[in-house]
């Protein structure tokens, strides 16, 4: 049989292009896991602005309640930056540049945080920051990050409608901002942001953790509004309707735990919990997601488009469940319908330490833990082409852009 | 965010609204009042029209108004659903209004490349299914999901290479056999791990103890004790641990391996301690909770009571006492001084039973210990064969070794009590239906050796009182209503027609 010797070389091409392919893969798969443990002391260098303590420590000593709620990142974040090994005092040799200024320490009487007067407090530091130090001017801000963990990031307003009519603060438009909301296609989530999750106290957690042998006897838990009747009263706003479908559907259903109600247990009864829910509320993300991880219980995240904290380094599809906002009916289906082989294996990736060391804001920091996140996601955008760098005079942020109020000096 | 937030939020929101911020740029002033007056009565108007409809019918306005120019179908989120609304049950379409967002889509109609967010801002119907109640095929798959969970937990945090177990427990045939054993078979019936439970039985195997046994299902070994149980407290212990020593023997003949316990039938047994004993090596030791019950509820509880405030009750527990560091430094027995002169002497006493210094129950021992010839065998403990022969008076297994500081304290150092020590018995002439089934019932019983009743019985009233206070005395009543009272001295022919009137069940007051 004569078969040219042609047909053979290219079967052999083919043949090692298909087992490169599925090791690429594999590869792929396993450099997403081995993001988590990278270090990113000596891949880059910040430079931490001094700016006056009117714009940090006099906000945090007006009101210490900000170290304790979910915004909690940006003051942490800044403690951490200071004593870090990446810190570099000469501003020349920096990758980056932090700008410490709380923009979301403004609260209520009641602990909620009031963004009206954040876009003028972080203009103003900008303002200052670009009339003091070069390095502004040079690129637009462009080698710049701010810390933003607010409702919607850097849109500066916890009504999803103002937060879109208002956009992105201009000033901020070049910046990369490190912020906790996330969400596909959305005015508020600029492409190069980096998703963090929301601040979770991390000793607290680990004061109420259970043997890892109690056996986990609650298929679904979940703990939070349904309704939100002050603000809200008929429905269908507040979390876009999710949430009241998922008590109308499964308020009778025995296998689904779900009250309004707030137990003492909250983290031990997540611990004997196999699947925890994490409906979107006015905003998408939560900080259930954070205590789903520590403690062991699949999170189940019904939230359309919704980017999760380190998408780049924690393979979320893998750990977690999604159930688009239109399935919400049939969540008992989907949830049952998983083989038990695959809710191990979601376990097991639960189980693992550094998964849950990088959900953590712990004081003092450790290795893996959500600045290292930070700082890895930092660097991953390093090296940097020099198109960043502005011709001279040649200027793109429009100063005078936004709203009329935005303009007034802080 | 939570229920606080929320409503904290709430009260932020409605402050916004309420303020309308220093941002907005106000409107002419000029116009603020006719156009506020003019707003104040359509508002009125329209809540008056929606009281004579039943629900508001602004948002339908808005539909009907706004639907023919609005380019925005490709987005709307509409599902004509069933609906919750703060009115009762009127079906409302609930409809979008529309939304702020699609200034972009008329621009995008033309560069579908351009995205713009799939997810619509605004009001969104609540998605509820026709039958929103559990399907019980799914629940059975997630009870089968919860139970994989269990076992993998089980595995990867409980026992790794569980031992086989070796029960010992010492018995007779009595009243109170049945509950007791019951219990502890129920108790081993759970034991997730394999088991071999020595059923020593005083007064030789009989057919009704072995016809309980085999209902449980459990590997058995049934063996007989040539003598019968005596009836002082003091001599049934001796025996008990001459009986105990039977049951090694034969684990020592048998050659069985694993972990021996001794779980006596009066003795209530938890599940963690079945996990806890996996860890011995040699032998080792737990807390036993005591429970010396006293039968006589008036009384002896009430002077009890005042001894008790007067001085610190002693804690109710025998088990190793460990140091700081969490080593085995000594024993803590219960205190039985204040109980020594109202203590029991008979076993139907209605007195308080005390337990032993140191009750066989709280110890559990490698089988290898009691084995003959093992290469590895430790040298603190002593032969079994020599011990029996010796006969010592042995109270607890710590006359097995010749060092007691080798004992590991079990349960996190004697901290958790896992077994509870109890002897209940009912007088030890009672009589009680062979195997609990009624054959035709007696005519006549044999009165009891030590009634304090006469032996003539008196005319009775039909609802009639037997003494149980002290025991708890099962009722059985067959099925056609005839109650066969297990002691009493009195029947009649007569008696079974009034016994058919009366249905005497329960416990009842003493007679005297």
């Amino acid at each position: 049989m004569k078969v040219p010797i042609w047909v053979f070389v290219v079967v052999a091409v083919l043949a090692t292009a298909f087992v490169l392919r599925i090791g690429a893969e594999e590869l792929d798969q396993s450099h997403q896991t081995e993001r988590i443990a990278d270090d990113p002391v000596g891949r880059l260098k910040v430079f931490v602005y001094e700016l006056p303590s009117k714009y940090n420590k006099k906000i945090l000593q007006k009101d210490p309640r900000c170290l304790t709620h979910m915004f909690a990142a940006e003051i942490f974040m800044h403690w951490f930056l200071l004593s870090s090994p990446v810190r570099t005092l000469n501003p020349e040799e920096a990758d980056w540049f932090y700008t410490p200024v709380y923009t979301t320490c403004d609260l209520t009487p009641n602990g909620l945080p009031l963004p009206f007067k954040s876009p003028r407090m972080m203009r103003s530091a900008i303002q200052l920051i670009s009339s003091n130090w070069p390095f502004w001017n040079r690129t637009e801000g462009a080698d710049h990050f701010f810390v933003v963990p607010h409702d919607f990031g850097a849109c500066f307003h916890y009504q999803e409608e103002k937060a879109i009519e208002r956009g992105i603060l201009p000033l901020l438009q070049r910046a990369t901002l490190v912020q906790t909301f996330g969400q596909r296609n959305h005015v508020c989530l600029n492409e190069g942001s980096i998703t963090i999750p929301p601040y979770a106290p991390p000793q607290k957690m680990q004061a109420h953790l259970i043997p890892p042998d109690t056996p986990r006897s609650i298929f679904v838990y979940f703990r939070g509004l349904f309704y939100d009747v002050g603000n809200d009263p008929e429905g269908g706003y507040y979390a876009r309707g999710a949430r009241a479908s998922v008590w109308e559907n499964f308020k009778n259903n025995p296998l689904f735990d779900i009250s309004t109600e707030h137990p003492t247990t909250y983290y031990e009864d997540m611990q004997r919990a196999v699947f925890c829910l994490c409906p979107l509320g006015w905003a998408p993300w939560s900080p259930r997601l954070v205590e789903g991880v520590i403690f062991g219980c699949i999170p189940v995240i019904i939230a359309d488009d919704i980017v999760l904290p380190f998408a780049d380094a924690i393979p979320w599809e893998e750990i977690g469940v999604f159930v688009a906002e239109k399935d919400v009916p049939k969540l008992d289906t989907i949830l049952t319908s998983i083989p038990p082989e695959v809710v191990l294996r979601k376990q097991r990736l639960l189980a693992n330490p550094s998964m849950k060391q990088a959900m953590l804001f712990p004081q003092p920091a450790q290795p893996g833990d959500a600045f290292h996140q930070i700082l890895n996601g930092l660097a991953r955008k390093l090296p940097r082409d020099k198109s960043i760098h502005l011709k001279p005079g040649e200027k793109i942020l429009n100063w005078t852009a936004g709203p009329v109020g935005d303009l007034k000096p802080w | 965010m939570k229920l606080s937030q929320q409503q904290n939020c709430n009260t932020r929101r409605n402050n916004s609204f309420r303020t309308t911020g220093p941002l907005d740029s106000s409107v002419d002033s000029a116009f603020k009042p006719l156009a506020s007056f003019f707003w104040v009565v359509l508002h009125g108007l329209c809540c008056l029209i929606s009281l004579v409809l039943g629900f508001r019918f602004s948002r339908l306005i808005f539909f009907l108004l706004f639907s023919t120019n609005t380019t925005s179908t490709t987005n709307h989120y509409t599902v004509p659903a069933l609906l919750r609304t703060t009115s009762d049950a009127t079906q409302t379409l609930t409809l979008q209004t529309p939304p702020v967002l699609i200034t972009d889509t008329p621009s995008n109609r033309t560069n579908p490349a351009t995205t713009s967010s799939r997810v619509v801002v605004g009001r969104h119907g609540i998605l509820i299914r026709p039958w929103p109640h559990p399907n019980p095929i799914e629940v059975m798959k997630a009870h089968r999901i919860i139970e994989r969970v269990q076992r993998e937990q089980r595995l990867q945090y409980g026992v790794k290479n569980p031992r086989p177990l070796i029960i010992v427990t010492p018995t007779y045939i009595r009243t109170f056999q049945t509950l007791h054993l019951t219990g502890l078979m129920h108790s081993l019936m759970l034991v997730p791990y394999d088991l071999t439970w020595i059923v020593v039985e005083a007064g030789g195997t009989t057919k009704e103890t072995a016809a309980l046994l085999e209902k449980s299902g459990l590997r058995t070994i049934h063996i007989g004790f040539e003598e019968r149980m005596p009836i002082t407290w003091e001599a049934r212990h001796r025996m008990e641990t001459r009986m105990r020593l039977r049951a090694l023997r034969v684990v020592r003949e048998q050659r069985l391996d694993g972990i021996v316990m001794f779980a006596d039938d009066g003795n209530t047994h938890s599940m963690e301690l079945f996990d806890e004993i996996q860890s011995v090596k040699w032998i080792g030791a737990l807390s036993v909770g005591i429970l010396a019950h006293s039968g006589n509820s008036d009384e002896s509880s009430s002077l009890l009571q005042k001894q008790e405030d007067e001085e610190n009750l002693p804690l109710p527990v025998q088990g190793p006492a460990c140091n700081s560091s969490g080593q085995l430094v000594g024993w803590h027995t219960f205190n039985s001084l204040p109980y020594v002169e109202k203590s029991a002497t008979y076993i139907d006493d209605r007195a308080i039973v005390l337990p032993r210094k140191l009750e066989w129950a709280g110890f559990v021992l490698n089988s290898k210990l009691v084995w003959k010839d093992i290469e590895d065998k430790p040298e603190w403990v002593k032969d079994l064969d020599k011990l029996v022969a010796d006969e010592e008076d042995l109270d607890s297994p710590l006359s097995l070794l010749e060092d007691t500081s080798v004992v590991e304290p079990l349960g996190n150092c004697g901290r958790k009590i896992l077994l509870w020590w109890l002897r209940v018995e009912a007088r030890a002439d009672s009589k009680f239906p062979p195997g609990w089934i009624i054959d035709p019932p007696l005519d006549i019983t044999v009165p009891a050796k030590r009634t304090p009743w006469p032996d003539a019985p008196p005319e009775l009233p039909s609802n009639e009182n037997v003494s149980g206070a002290q025991e708890r005395r099962e009722k059985p009543s067959s099925k056609t209503g005839r109650v066969s009272r297990a002691r009493h001295s009195r029947s009649k022919r007569r008696r079974e027609s009034r016994i058919a009137d009366s249905q005497v069940s329960g416990r009842h007051a003493e007679e005297k």
